[in-house]
């Protein structure tokens, strides 16, 4: 039933959405929270591979640039989010089960998703996103992401795993 | 099936980016009128009452480290001891404002005006994250309550920044450490005018920069820095204070001095934020009128 399982992925990401930007706003370290959607969507590229990794990052991308408090330019997230979700898809799944691949995974994506967001602003906006910010940020962001990991990532796959539609071996 | 299943893989990614694209261009091309805005508004609406709620939830969470450190009534001592500071900090740092307003006789109009501030009280609910590299926040009243875009933002200690969109029931605000804030500026002690630009900071070391419009001034160090106001208020309304003069920077090669401020307000720690509003407006929250409480102790 592709409706429920849309819409319970479409859920998925938009609780991710609102805790990281409201309740996790309250246990911010110097402003950064933890990206819950990349771990959402992570989570989907370790056990559903790369299309449906990169579709989710897509939408909950444009959840990220539409839903208050988000001011910038609608699309960044979206774009970052793609690559990182299609990265997370390039895992091979039987690797995907060792917990070690899977939080080099969380690393790699968090790194790039944030440096894909912050090129993006300093190529889009007037002033620009100054370097030594985005330096500053990019690894308390992934050592953030690599924290909640362990409680985001193993219920998500879990999710994920019983979610997929009935298939023929061959 | 026709396709390899990595092909098709592929093809989907590069959909995708090409989405991506499209959205930014739009967006970027669009301006205020974007595609995206009914969107913003839409899920503003609908989930400005999800965050406020997930807030209730976490504020309470967030205090839970304070218990290990001191008791109930010592918190409530160093709160309202914190309260007290900030309000005379306040006081302390408007004087030599108004001192200088009243020597230059024209303090009557302004000072009516500052007096008569009205102001709709509100929580901030959602931060941006840094992640995101701009810093807004959403706070949990809209325009059901009189907000309206361009609306000047401010608590306790100083100037927090102004409202960019109001839903119904939420808005978003614009801090003035944003690297997109802008705020027409004056020095406390000599008038002169200046623009105030974010840095982007966030935490305790959040800083903005001062670049007077008269190359020949110099600021003083710990100088009060205030806002200068434009006509209607918006989106600064006049003489809310903003912070001190940290240092002074000039180079040789432009000839402008360059003053570093450090801001009143705390933006790492934003909770009850006023909104300033017209002083008869009528909404669904009680409006703070010239410094009185409604019902208080």
């Amino acid at each position: 039933m592709p409706i429920v399982r849309s819409a319970v992925f479409l859920g998925m990401l938009l609780a991710a959405a609102v805790l990281q930007v409201s309740f996790f706003a309250f246990f911010s370290y110097d402003g950064v929270v933890p990206n819950l959607v990349l771990l959402v969507v992570v989570a989907a590229g370790l056990t559903r591979g790369p299309e449906l990794a990169a579709l989710l990052g897509f939408t909950g991308g444009l959840l990220l640039d539409l839903l208050p408090p988000a001011d910038h330019v609608a699309g960044r997230w979206a774009l970052a989010l793609v690559v990182a979700g299609y990265l997370a898809g390039r895992v091979r799944p039987e690797q995907g089960r060792s917990s070690t691949v899977a939080l080099a995974t969380v690393a790699a994506c968090s790194f790039v998703s944030t440096s894909i967001f912050a090129l993006s602003g300093m190529v889009l906006t007037d002033p620009g996103v100054p370097v030594g910010e985005a330096l500053r940020v990019i690894p308390i962001a992934l050592v953030y992401d690599l924290l909640l990991a362990p409680f985001v990532l193993p219920p998500a796959m879990r999710v994920f795993r019983r979610m997929q539609a009935p298939q023929v071996a061959y | 099936m026709a396709k390899s299943p990595r092909r098709h893989t592929r093809s989907v990614l590069a959909v995708l980016l090409l989405a991506s694209v499209t959205a930014i261009t739009l967006d970027v091309q669009g301006g205020a009128e974007s595609v995206f805005q009914p969107a913003r508004e839409g899920l503003g609406d609908a989930f400005g009452p999800v965050e406020e709620g997930a807030a209730l939830v976490a504020r309470p969470l967030s205090e839970v480290p304070g218990f290990f450190s001191s008791n109930k009534s010592l918190r409530d001592d160093i709160a309202r001891l914190e309260a007290e500071n900030s309000n005379l900090r306040g006081q302390l740092a408007t004087t030599s404002e108004v001192r200088y307003r009243a020597a230059e006789l024209d303090g009557l109009l302004s000072s009516s005006e500052r007096s008569g501030l009205a102001l709709v009280p509100a929580r901030v609910v959602a931060m941006g994250p840094a992640q995101s590299f701009s810093r807004t926040v959403t706070i949990d009243a809209g325009t059901s309550s009189g907000i309206g875009p361009d609306m000047t933002v401010l608590n306790n200690d100083g100037l927090v920044g102004r409202v960019v969109q109001a839903n119904r029931g939420s808005a978003t605000v614009l801090l003035i450490v944003d690297q997109d804030s802008v705020v027409g500026a004056r020095l406390g002690s000599n008038a002169e005018v200046g623009f105030l630009r974010g840095r982007g900071g966030l935490g305790g070391g959040s800083r903005m920069d001062l670049d007077l419009v008269d190359n020949s001034e110099t600021p003083g160090r710990d100088d009060v820095v205030v806002t200068w106001g434009s006509r209607g208020g918006t989106p600064y309304v006049a003489g809310v204070p903003v912070g001190t003069v940290e240092s002074v920077v000039s180079s040789p090669r432009e000839q402008a001095k360059h003053a570093v401020i450090d801001p009143f307000a705390d933006f790492s720690s934003l909770d009850l934020v006023g909104v300033v509003v017209d002083a008869d407006t009528r909404g669904d929250r009680a409006v703070i009128r010239a410094g009185e409480m409604p019902g208080g102790e």
